[in-house]
């Protein structure tokens, strides 16, 4: 098995390593990089907007750009949490927890140096755990039917809703919501309008650039606008020799590294708890396993080598159930999903053996990117603390541009620009209504799909809804639908005996609000 | 403090919002064909998925709980200049964009959108405004070739 996944690999390097891919992968870690210093951007409006200039490229280029700003972000998203206290990247909300205190002793560039090296140690391990786990769950779901594939799908919703931020009922909704948006267009077996409301606009569909850039363009601009986060640079001078961290840095980030790491690639197989929830986790575990707990909040190296590798290594692992199920595990996974959909590849379990080039290209790339990141970041540094100060009242507008060129750009179309206008409006009513919208964006991508089979399980059935639960003929399924149950049951739980009165649900140690204070 | 959601718990509004989108969705997903579970027609999803979100809508209301009135207090003030220039920018880059071009439209979005901060100046609005335009004009008409003209008159 080793033998053959080192040949794959290999024939990745070649692809990855073609000039013309090279390319479009440096610029996707660098515009990545970029936007994940920029205080107010963030990868997925990046992503979105990105994608209507991948149309016309190849699919390896396309995507390797795509993925590129994604992980790149992570790494530019650190320096703007250890930095400025800044926790606009939530993956990287806790690391503000002791990354700014030593920013303030001065020992900021030291952290950033640990950043950096732990955030490759976690992407390597992320990295490897994809090169092997990916073509043995792709050997698994071959096998799988249109039942299965339901069954999969639906848990993989439950697990994103419900796991995500903010309450569980309201993700669902967001879910709900989502796979209807999806329904809008044509039906793919009759052809029947359906949703349109008459205007023959629609009848294609929502465009997944209109309603990512309306949810996480416009309606967060709508949400930012004039809140004035205040912020100082006046710590975040750094220079390149103050990166290099000491014997006793390195010997004391060592094992957080390590556990970081471990942590946030078992977080990344798990459906729906992404980064943010690996780097929560790994800094509780830090903290506790810790000689000297109360170290942490004031400056504790470890508060920051640990949950930057299990960030990175979750990132990566992020890409396993997106690239070998076809079932996107978070937002910026389901936009990479809809842009090999554009692209006219079908996303599932035999991506792998039609389409070698693009997965194992991926992977190469990865590693290329991930290299190219600590280039970037280390030398340059002193730039990317320059870019910390330019001031959201500039960054705004020019991106509402981008949105309106970017949406028109990918049909020529400008009724689609007034449909982004209309779910930005309608998704910042959402924001204030206290709905977290990012599974709008897995229901949309998932939802045709998860129709197509639902219908084709039901045919091969003969309407028989318990077939999901077949347990003689269909036990994968089964235990799929069985998990999506616990999961439910394990939230009704969890909202009982928060209203007890006096008893708290247990709540990961810190949260976002307590890293901003 | 400006209360955003007044009379009611936010959560009844979020409920009523989920009820009335289910409510649409199953009211136009009936007029296609239902079919059966066995041979499902057009609209048999459209119409479970509304009344799921209906179903949905209502327990996010029932179980408004006291807990989310802190969250409440936490909403941002009306922000009525910022958000009416941000809705402003794509309309005017709609509407300039179908009658008079790139230009033009690019010019106008970045400028009114600008003004929806309170700290922009007139000035820094225009400078931001002209040099977003060159840039965006370049690139999207030179380099990408984007069809849409730099200035025209009378529509495309």
């Amino acid at each position: 098995m080793i033998e053959t996944a080192l040949t794959d690999l290999w024939y990745g390097f070649s692809v990855a390593f073609e000039p013309h891919n090279l390319m479009w992968c440096f610029l996707g870690v660098l515009v990545g990089n970029m936007v994940g210093v920029l205080p107010g951007m963030g990868p997925v409006a990046t992503i979105s907007i990105l994608l209507p200039l991948t149309f016309g490229m190849k699919p390896v280029a396309a995507i390797l750009m795509l993925a590129g700003v994604y992980y790149g972000a992570q790494y530019g998203g650190a320096i703007c949490s250890i930095l400025l206290n800044l926790p606009c990247h939530p993956p990287h909300a806790v690391t503000c927890l002791d990354g700014y205190p030593l920013t303030k002793q001065g020992k900021g560039g030291t952290a950033l140096g640990i950043t950096v090296i732990g955030s490759f140690i976690g992407a390597s391990f992320g990295i490897t755990e994809m090169i092997f786990l990916a073509p043995a769950l792709v050997s698994v779901a071959m096998k799988f039917g249109p039942a299965e594939v339901c069954s999969l799908m639906l848990l993989g919703l439950l697990a994103g809703s419900t796991l995500a931020r903010g309450s569980p009922l309201k993700g669902v909704a967001m879910t709900v919501l989502g796979l209807i948006i999806g329904i809008v267009g044509a039906d793919i077996e009759t052809g029947t309008p359906r949703l349109t409301f008459g205007l023959l606009e629609l009848y294609d569909g929502v465009e997944i650039v209109a309603l990512a850039l309306g949810v996480f363009g416009i309606a967060e601009f709508m949400k930012s606008i004039n809140q004035n986060v205040k912020f100082d640079t006046k710590y975040a001078n750094v220079k390149v020799r103050d990166m290099w961290p000491s014997g006793a840095d390195i010997r004391r980030s060592f094992f957080p590294w390590i556990r970081g790491t471990l942590i946030g690639s078992l977080c990344a197989l798990i459906p729906g708890t992404g980064p943010t929830i690996a780097s929560f986790v790994s800094y509780a575990t830090e903290k506790k396993i810790s000689r000297t707990p109360e170290r942490f909040g004031n400056g504790a190296i470890e508060g920051v080598a640990c949950p930057e590798a299990s960030t990175h290594s979750s990132v990566q692992g992020d890409f396993i159930p997106t690239m070998s199920l076809g079932i996107p595990g978070d937002t910026v996974m389901a936009l990479l999903l809809g842009a090999l959909m554009i692209q006219g590849i079908v996303p599932g379990p035999q991506l792998i053996s039609q389409h070698p080039d693009i997965f194992w290209g991926l992977i190469a790339s990865f590693w290329i990117g991930n290299i190219l990141l600590v280039i970037l970041n280390v030398p340059m540094i002193g730039l990317w603390v320059k870019m910390l100060a330019v001031p959201y009242k500039y960054l705004y507008p020019s991106a509402l541009f981008f949105v309106c060129i970017g949406v028109y750009g990918a049909n020529n179309d400008m009724f689609q620009v007034g449909l982004t206008l209309f779910i930005g409006v309608f998704g910042y009513i959402l924001l204030l209504l206290g709905f977290h919208p990012a599974p709008i964006l897995l229901g949309f991508v998932l939802g045709p799909r998860f129709e197509e089979n639902f219908r084709r399980a039901m045919l091969i059935s003969r309407g028989d809804i318990w077939v999901f639960v077949d347990i003689k003929n269909h036990p994968i399924s089964t235990v799929f639908v069985g998990l999506s149950a616990l999961l439910i049951v394990a939230q009704v739980v969890l909202w009982l005996r928060r209203l007890r009165p006096g008893e708290r649900a247990p709540r990961i140690a810190a949260t976002p609000s307590q890293a901003e204070g | 403090m400006h209360k955003l959601f007044p009379w009611w718990k936010r959560d009844y509004y979020a409920g009523a919002l989920m009820i009335l989108l289910g409510l649409i969705t199953a009211h136009e997903g009936s007029n296609y064909p239902l079919g059966t579970l066995n041979q499902m027609g057009p609209g048999y999803f459209p119409v479970a998925l509304g009344i799921l979100l209906m179903i949905l809508g209502g327990l996010i209301a029932a179980t408004a709980t006291a807990g989310a009135d802190a969250e409440e207090a936490a909403l941002p003030h009306a922000e009525w200049r910022g958000w009416a220039c941000i809705i402003g920018g794509p309309v005017l880059f709609i509407l300039l964009g179908r009658t008079t071009g790139m230009l033009p439209a690019t010019f106008a979005c970045v400028f009114v959108a600008a003004l929806g901060d309170r700290e922009t100046t007139l000035k820094s609005a225009l400078i931001l405004a002209a040099s977003v335009t060159v840039f965006g004009v370049i690139l999207f008409h030179y380099l990408l070739k984007l069809p849409m003209p730099v200035v025209t008159w009378g529509g495309t």
